[in-house]
């Protein structure tokens, strides 16, 4: 959903996110809703600015999340709230799932397919009975037992409100408030959105989270319809576009698979595509975006002779996501880094090992606006002698967003054109420029090699033009221009995905992207022309300027509104077409009454009442069996470092997390004593991120000048700590000092009987800026969620004392983390026998055998 | 017609957005460089209105004990208010001002002539709301309700950037409406909300709140008086010459030993 939507809906659940404090220009929209009368629920560990503006704030220890949206999927079912009609004809409840599954009732937490030694699944017996040649087989009545509603209702009966009370420390009665303001809010005539940010995502179970929102979502029937939906909060500007063009190793753009070494199959592009795309579902096209990807990328070397250049793309042999990239450097395995627009050495989880591994390189390109902690990470104070760091640190200055323009694409997939307003300072030059002229220097270095391995750099188009003028910027234009696609002839921009082809005359950068520049002169992301709702003229969404996805499901089977007050988008039948107040996101003359030809495949194996035309059942998947790699139903599982044990199965924490058990990220035990305290990180309104974009600015930095921990007066009182007096805080990874704000805002909980204390760290300091002090995230440890490698910073334990003790405990941490690596340099560095075992003992890929859309 | 501000202080997300456009535009320097410390006072780390902070956001905790939660500023809150000159319509600090720098705008706000101002700091005391400073220029600084951004027909920096519109801008008039109607919505939702700055209030505030608690939670006077108030006793027993160079040379005394401190504070 987009955030301007927010003021239609009849209750919003924040969860997982500090809406007001993190994304306060959307949060407009969300006193907008109250004013309307609208119901605002704020479930997390602190009191912040957006409890403050909700009308119900409900306190759960961090890492509970799962226990209490799990709790919610119970309610809904046991007391029948469920949208019926909804969820029969958009979801996969009815489908058969193979007699061969087995669920965590009955393994105890397990699902079936756990390979223990390999600690993963293998997903065949969660598949849906029969044949992928067929459609799946349903059972409307939802009696089977083994169909996928009756699954949902018994692996979920054992959250109660009782339980949910148990592991996340909120009382029943606070739970059954949520659970009915949510279900009285939904319905044919009334909706509700769940709004989730990073607060959800960096668990070691961060995508299970967001799952049980889409089953809540989709079992109360707010997805795809006006006020309704989850919104997910980008962290920071442009993320969005970053994860669609993109800057991921596992994606190439517009979310198609990178092609995996691990996967034979992937060898060929016919078996890329038969590994990655399914024969039904909007993802049938996914041959042609591939092909007119790499037309784009390789023109006239790309043809169907050579599988459109398919072997020029390099192949992912592992994880090579950011801990995996840092765990390479301390291994010797990687020896160069260029940073752009990030800030490792404050910014990256378990900070010092971010250090540590940058101080093993040959080189880093640092290109910034400051000379940030990552610029000279080798003089931070904690480094006993610069002079053993050998990294070789080039400093490249870098245009503000001002000094440049682009197109930035916000949390709503919103593409926003902005403009140059003033030039670039002295060496300062746009990311771009940096782009374009190192392609230009590294082309003339590779020129005339017939190496074949430099075949694929060469064979590379290149269409980006240089503006007149003595600074040689890049057209970014030009970049739009490729990103969009054309047709091959006269590179008449393609107006729609919809035109690609499969045999090399549409070559497009980014599929999804397709549209934004229809024709020549024509940049939609530069429109500013708004409305009282959908503004379809404000920007540019892709896909196809489509504000809401899914939206199909906003009409009923038959294609009318839901109800006239939640009308949306609807079939009309003298026109024979979908219409609305948005971008239909459907075939646009598709009848809901039009029936599916299996065989055929693609759309046309689809009825006209299906709505999720990105799934190859067209189905919102209540039960994924293919997709996620750590079960096809969330589960609780503790987090990784966690006070208590698991109290809903016999298996503790996720058995297929992501762990580095190495030196330099030393893990914390379940209940260990001496770190009793649960601890959170995050965010404030007044800073940005590890600060590289607030730390250096005064007008922010007295606003928040000094790194502070958040803690209960309680638990303040138990540690004779004052507020605003100095503390340490510490994990077996670090220590750091700071100030303590003491505040009723935060709360002790009692979790499983037991009492336990919360603290709360803002992570925006470290030692260089305007303003320096402790960096929350020196204390967190490296491990992550099995799908996408991200790591748990909102969830860990610590501990706390009073006063300024770094000096006497850091003698106590023997395995503490530190900046440079223990042994020396030269040492470290294997000999490249040993560098290819490394290279070979990286995790095979685990790229689930579906396909990611986002 | 007058112009002024509304603060409906019950959607005041605390964002800071308004302190720190109000920087930007006025060009007003951080204070001590931005290198200021932790106050403990919850997320307020300004602490006041001063010659260089025109806006100030005040937070003011008021979580129960058992830190129930049971409704919309109802058991536990946390109230936020973005402060600001008020710029009264009997105004005490332009009363007082012995050498008329400051002046009734023509949009009905009371705006500082720096160019006038002797820096005597009559206006401080006068003002019952503590506004107005004096800065290292030895000069009296304040909110100018962005005068040169109102001759141009565009609103005030700081109303612009509050993405909640918390702060409103406009005819005092059509203000004082919609605040009416905020509060009649939020008595119907049992919200203890009245408006702060009515006629009674020094003849009504063109910079008027939306309040939920008493005003003196806020830091603000319940009965704010003007200097003249206790000055004309004095006129009675003394006569006019014998009060006129009492002030003189009052101003005049003050106006030198706050020279030299001023001088000593720009040294820092």
């Amino acid at each position: 959903m987009f955030q301007q939507d927010l003021q239609n809906a009849d209750c919003i659940v924040i969860m997982g996110s500090n809406m007001a404090e993190c994304h306060p220009v959307g949060f407009r929209w969300v006193m907008k809703a109250r004013e309307r009368g609208a119901t605002i629920i704020h479930i997390d560990p602190r009191y912040t600015r957006t409890s403050a503006n909700a009308n119900l704030h409900v306190g759960i220890r961090s890492g509970s999340d799962i226990a209490f949206l799990g709790g919610l999927i119970n309610y809904i079912i046991k007391n029948d709230r469920w949208f019926h009609e909804y969820v029969l004809n958009y979801t996969n409840a009815a489908t058969i799932v193979s007699a061969d599954y087995k669920d965590t009732e009955d393994l105890d937490g397990l699902f079936s397919g756990f390979d223990e030694a390999g600690r993963k699944y293998d997903n065949t017996t969660w598949a849906y009975e029969g044949s992928p040649n067929e459609p799946p087989k349903t059972d409307p009545t939802l009696k089977n037992p083994r169909c996928v509603f009756r699954i949902l209702e018994r692996h979920f009966a054992r959250y109660t409100p009782e339980m949910v009370s148990r592991v996340c420390g909120c009382t029943p009665a606070e739970f059954e408030k949520v659970a009915k303001a949510l279900c009285d809010n939904s319905g044919r005539d009334r909706t509700s959105a769940i709004c989730y940010a990073v607060g959800w995502t960096q668990h070691t179970v961060g995508v299970q989270m967001i799952r049980c929102a889409a089953i809540v979502q989709a079992l109360l029937g707010n997805m795809g319809r006006p006020g309704g939906g989850i919104l997910a909060l980008r962290g920071h500007a442009s993320i969005q576009g970053s994860t669609d063009v993109p800057t991921l190793y596992h994606l190439l753009p517009g979310y198609l698979p990178a092609p995996s070494a691990a996967n034979p199959k992937h060898d060929t592009l016919d078996g890329w595509v038969d590994a990655t795309m399914p024969k039904t579902g909007w993802w049938a096209n996914g041959r042609a975006y591939m092909i007119s990807l790499l037309k784009m990328w390789y023109g006239d070397a790309a043809t169907a002779d050579n599988q459109w250049a398919y072997d020029y793309l390099p192949k992912a042999v592992g994880d090579h996501s950011h801990i995996p990239m840092f765990k390479a450097m301390v291994d010797g395995v990687v020896k160069g880094f260029m940073c752009i627009g990030q800030n490792p050495a404050a910014g990256g989880q378990n900070a010092i090992y971010n250090r540590m591994a940058m101080a093993n390189l040959d080189w880093l390109v640092m290109r910034d606006l400051f000379r940030i902690e990552t610029a000279e990470f080798w003089k931070a104070p904690d480094v006993p002698d610069p002079s053993v760091i050998k990294t070789e640190v080039f400093f490249l200055p870098s245009t503000s967003v001002t000094e440049s323009e682009g197109s930035f694409t916000n949390t709503q997939r919103l593409l926003q054109w902005h403009d140059k307003s003033a030039e670039p300072q002295e060496d300062c030059r746009s990311d771009l420029w940096f782009s374009h002229h190192l392609y230009k220097r590294l082309r003339k270095m590779y020129e005339g090699s017939t190496d074949p391995r430099d075949a694929a750099f060469l064979a590379m188009t290149w269409y980006t033009n240089e503006e007149p003028g003595p600074l040689k910027e890049p057209n970014a234009i030009d970049v739009l221009r490729e990103i969009n696609g054309w047709h091959a002839p006269d590179r008449t921009p393609l107006k729609t995905f919809v035109d690609i082809k499969a045999d090399g005359s549409t070559p497009c950068g980014v599929w999804i992207y397709t549209g934004v520049y229809p024709a020549e002169g024509v940049n939609k992301a530069q429109a500013r022309v708004s409305d009282a709702y959908t503004s379809l003229g404000w920007g540019w969404a892709w896909p196809a300027n489509r504000r809401t996805l899914y939206n199909r499901a906003s009409a009923d089977p038959q294609g009318k509104p839901w109800s006239p007050r939640k009308a949306y988008v609807w079939w009309d039948e003298k026109q024979k077409k979908w219409v609305g107040y948005d971008i239909p996101d459907y075939p646009a003359t598709k009848a809901p009454y039009s029936k599916g030809v299996w065989s055929k495949g693609g759309m046309d194996a689809l009825d006209g009442t299906i709505a999720y035309i990105m799934q190859r059942d067209g189905k919102a998947s209540l039960f994924t069996p293919t997709g996620i790699v750590d079960g096809p139903l969330p589960a609780h599982y503790e987090p990784w470092e966690s006070g208590v044990k698991n109290p809903l199965y016999q298996i503790q924490r996720s058995p297929v997390a992501k762990v580095w058990d190495m030196v330099g990220n030393k893990y914390i035990d379940v209940g260990d004593p001496n770190y009793p305290i649960i601890i959170t990180t995050y965010r404030l309104t007044e800073h940005h991120l590890s600060g590289p974009m607030s730390r250096w600015n005064p007008w922010l930095t007295e606003l928040q000048p000094e790194m502070f921990i958040e803690i209960s007066p309680e638990l303040a009182a138990e540690k004779h700590i004052e507020n605003t007096g100095w503390c340490t805080v510490y994990t077996p990874r670090a220590a750091i000092e700071c100030k303590a704000l003491v505040t009723r805002r935060m709360k002790p909980f009692t979790i499983n009987g037991q009492r336990m204390h919360q603290a709360g760290a803002p992570f925006h300091w470290s030692w260089n800026g305007v303003v320096s002090g402790g960096n929350a995230n020196d204390l967190i440890c490296l491990v992550a969620d099995p799908n996408v490698t991200i790591h748990e910073g909102k969830a860990f334990m610590c501990q706390i004392v009073a006063g300024r003790q770094r000096e006497e405990i850091l003698p106590k941490l023997p395995d503490r983390t530190v900046p440079v690596p223990r042994v020396g340099r030269r040492e470290a560095r294997a000999a490249q026998a040993a560098i290819d075992d490394a290279i070979a003992s990286y995790l095979p890929l685990d790229h689930p055998e579906g396909v990611y859309h986002g | 017609m007058a112009k002024g501000f509304y603060t409906d202080t019950t959607v005041c997300i605390g964002c800071k957005a308004c302190q720190v456009a109000c920087h930007q535009w006025n060009e007003l320097p951080a204070a001590d460089g931005g290198r200021t410390e932790l106050s403990g006072d919850s997320y307020d780390n300004t602490q006041t209105l001063s010659a260089v902070n025109w806006r100030h956001v005040k937070f003011i905790e008021q979580i129960t004990e058992d830190r129930a939660s049971d409704g919309f500023l109802q058991g536990s809150r946390w109230l936020m208010m973005s402060d600001v000159c008020k710029h009264c319509v009997r105004a005490g600090c332009l009363e007082v001002c012995p050498t008329g720098a400051i002046i009734r705008t023509e949009f009905d706000t009371v705006f500082i002539q720096q160019d006038v101002c002797n820096g005597c700091r009559a206006c401080i005391s006068a003002c019952p709301f503590g506004v107005v400073d004096i800065g290292h220029d030895g000069k009296a600084h304040k909110c100018t309700l962005c005068y040169d951004r109102l001759q141009q027909g565009r609103e005030p920096a700081c109303a612009q950037a509050c993405p909640t519109e918390s702060i409103r801008f406009g005819e005092v008039t059509d203000l004082m409406q919609l605040a009416e109607q905020r509060v009649a919505q939020l008595k119907a939702e049992n919200v203890d909300a009245y408006v702060y700055g009515k006629e009674e209030i020094l003849g009504g505030l063109n910079s008027f709140y939306l309040l939920v608690d008493k005003p003196e939670v806020y830091g603000l006077p319940s009965k704010p008086e003007l200097p003249s108030h206790n000055v004309d006793t004095a006129f009675e027993l003394s006569g006019v010459a014998a009060a006129a160079v009492a002030v003189t040379g009052l101003v005049a005394f003050r106006k030198g030993r706050m020279d030299e401190m001023a001088r000593a504070e720009g040294n820092d």
